[in-house]
């Protein structure tokens, strides 16, 4: 610099490169910028000392501070549980039903059973609980394993045909595959099931259905089929179906059985998130 | 007035060897050190290479371009081990070539997304996500429940190539493992009694999942991708380091 010649007007200096006499300005950075610059270099140095910057041969330069992002994620996730380990212990202190009657209780099971409820169960049984093809629906009253408290309770902590030794199990036969009835015979059967919610079967004779189902179904279904909680049989007569309730899902439902899996919750979940969740299940609507 | 920076941009040679000598500096500090240091990868239990059914599923989401949507890794935040559990660790993804930890959440993160779901769930959600959460926007994948493995384009019959290539890159595949990867690939899906499955788990460890994947008695590309997400997550026992691990982990 100051081999090209200085602008007039300006008085700064050009490049040296000129377009139909137009020579382009060479503005030094304004200083702010320069400065500001400079500053970021300065800044860097206390950062070196305070944080973790250079690695070393065996290891790196930790910082004054002794920071690690892990340290504080435990610390944050300690000071989040020892907050919550107040109102836990409210709730596991409290039975059920007190939790439901007790309007600050109740409010922070639900607050507390929201996120759990969208993370964990809401995959299988819907954002809104609404349930899907062998996921029941929680929103109405219509139970497998029983729709008290308790019950439900129970259900999120053993699950359904899961590792728990205390799971909820019941074991349907496959009717048809396991050749116990006449292919005829299932129609027969599905044809009376059907028959207790309006619906029917082609082909099927109704009253001989009636007497494979006293034989057959109504241990687990009862007389009336209308279904026992305690063994998680359902109800057959309400016309609400866990895997369809046309025809062809009926006859394939006694053909195979269903087998569905609901997941063990104790150990995943802690207990106060457990409680809180059957008190939310509950209060969607159909509790009993 | 001493160094100008006007040296450099008046002559290319000497700027081309300024940037050279600039990028070979920063490498050897920011870069060089990470395959030294014992800290850059932690030392915890369980971490093994994937079983070629798992790999094989691995190369389907990766062909489906999973990685698009979903990320794979827990990054240490309370709000993200909240809701994902323990914050994901560079050993988790040391077999990992390329790792799929990524940055875009259309869908949740996946590093733990092992034992979360059953079988069948994925099975149901892979064919029509929509069928049982109404509110996806993940597109259904029906192909790979009637894709049999075997005719696949990315494990058919060469899954010993797979093995071996990530071998080369440091993966620890036995030359007995790389040699028996088809047989060990269809065992997995199939009977966990068969004496198949015993070798799988002679090689690959007892905690290997061993079983029919999405309930068809064909070893289709929805079992290995099933078996791939089944194990994502879960090779660490995160019980055995509860309290202690940040400390532990720093050296």
């Amino acid at each position: 610099m100051g081999t090209n010649k200085l602008d007039e007007v300006t008085g700064t200096e050009t490049t040296g490169h000129e377009w139909d006499g137009i020579a382009e300005l060479n503005t030094p950075l304004p200083r702010w910028w320069v400065l500001t610059f400079w500053a970021t270099f300065i800044w860097s140095i206390g950062y070196w000392i305070v944080y973790p910057a250079f690695p070393l041969m065996n290891s790196y330069t930790k910082g004054l501070g002794n920071y690690t992002e892990r340290a504080v994620v435990e610390e944050d996730l300690s000071k989040l549980n020892a907050m919550r380990a107040e109102s836990a212990k409210k709730l596991m202190g409290a039975s059920l039903e007190d939790i439901k009657n007790n309007t600050e209780l109740l409010n922070f099971a639900r607050a507390m059973a929201t996120p759990a409820f969208g993370d964990n169960c809401a995959p299988c049984h819907g954002t809104g609980a609404s349930g899907s093809k062998g996921f029941p629906n929680l929103n109405d009253d219509d139970w497998l394993w029983g729709g008290t408290l308790e019950d439900i309770h129970q259900t999120i902590k053993v699950g359904v045909r899961d590792k728990h030794e205390d799971t909820r199990v019941n074991d349907m036969p496959a009717f048809g595959k396991d050749e116990v009835l006449e292919p005829k015979q299932i129609t027969d059967v599905a044809g009376y099931v059907l028959s207790l919610s309006g619906g029917k079967v082609d082909g099927a004779d109704v009253e001989a259905g009636k007497t494979l189902f006293a034989e057959n179904c109504a241990s687990c279904h009862g007389e009336d089929a209308k279904g026992m909680t305690e063994m998680g049989a359902p109800n057959l007569t309400d016309n609400i179906w866990l895997y369809g309730g046309d025809a062809k899902t009926v006859l394939a439902t006694i053909n195979g059985s269903r087998k569905g899996i609901m997941p063990t919750w104790e150990g995943r979940l802690d207990p106060a998130t457990i409680k809180a969740l059957a008190v939310y299940v509950h209060t969607l609507g159909g509790g009993k | 007035m001493g160094f100008k920076h006007e040296v450099f941009e008046k002559n290319s040679i000497l700027l081309t060897v300024g940037i050279l000598l600039a990028v070979i500096l920063g490498g050897m500090v920011e870069i060089v050190p990470l395959f030294y240091l014992g800290s850059t990868i932690e030392k915890v239990e369980g971490v093994r290479p994937y079983t070629p059914l798992e790999l094989a599923g691995r190369n389907i989401y990766i062909r489906e371009g999973c990685y698009l949507c979903h990320s794979q890794m827990i990054r240490p935040l309370r709000d993200e081990v909240e809701r994902y559990g323990p914050y994901s660790l560079a050993a988790e993804s040391k077999y990992d070539h390329p790792f799929q930890w990524g940055s875009k959440r259309t869908g949740p993160d996946l590093a733990r997304v092992g034992g979360k779901y059953s079988d069948a769930w994925h099975k149901e959600h892979l064919i029509n996500p929509r069928g049982i959460v109404p509110e996806s926007v993940m597109p259904g994948y029906p192909f790979l429940a009637t894709t049999p493995l075997k005719e696949s384009n990315i494990a058919a019959n060469d899954m010993s190539a797979h093995l071996k290539v990530n071998s080369w890159v440091g993966v620890p595949y036995t030359d007995d493992m790389i040699k028996m990867a088809v047989a060990d690939m269809n065992a997995q899906a199939g009977d966990p009694d068969s004496d198949e499955a015993e070798a799988l788990k002679s090689r690959y460890g007892e905690k290997v999942k061993v079983r029919n994947f999405d309930g068809n008695p064909e070893v289709t590309e929805l079992d290995a991708l099933i078996a791939y997400l089944q194990v994502l997550g879960t090779m660490v026992d995160f019980s055995l380091y509860k309290d202690k691990a940040p400390v532990e982990w720093q050296r």
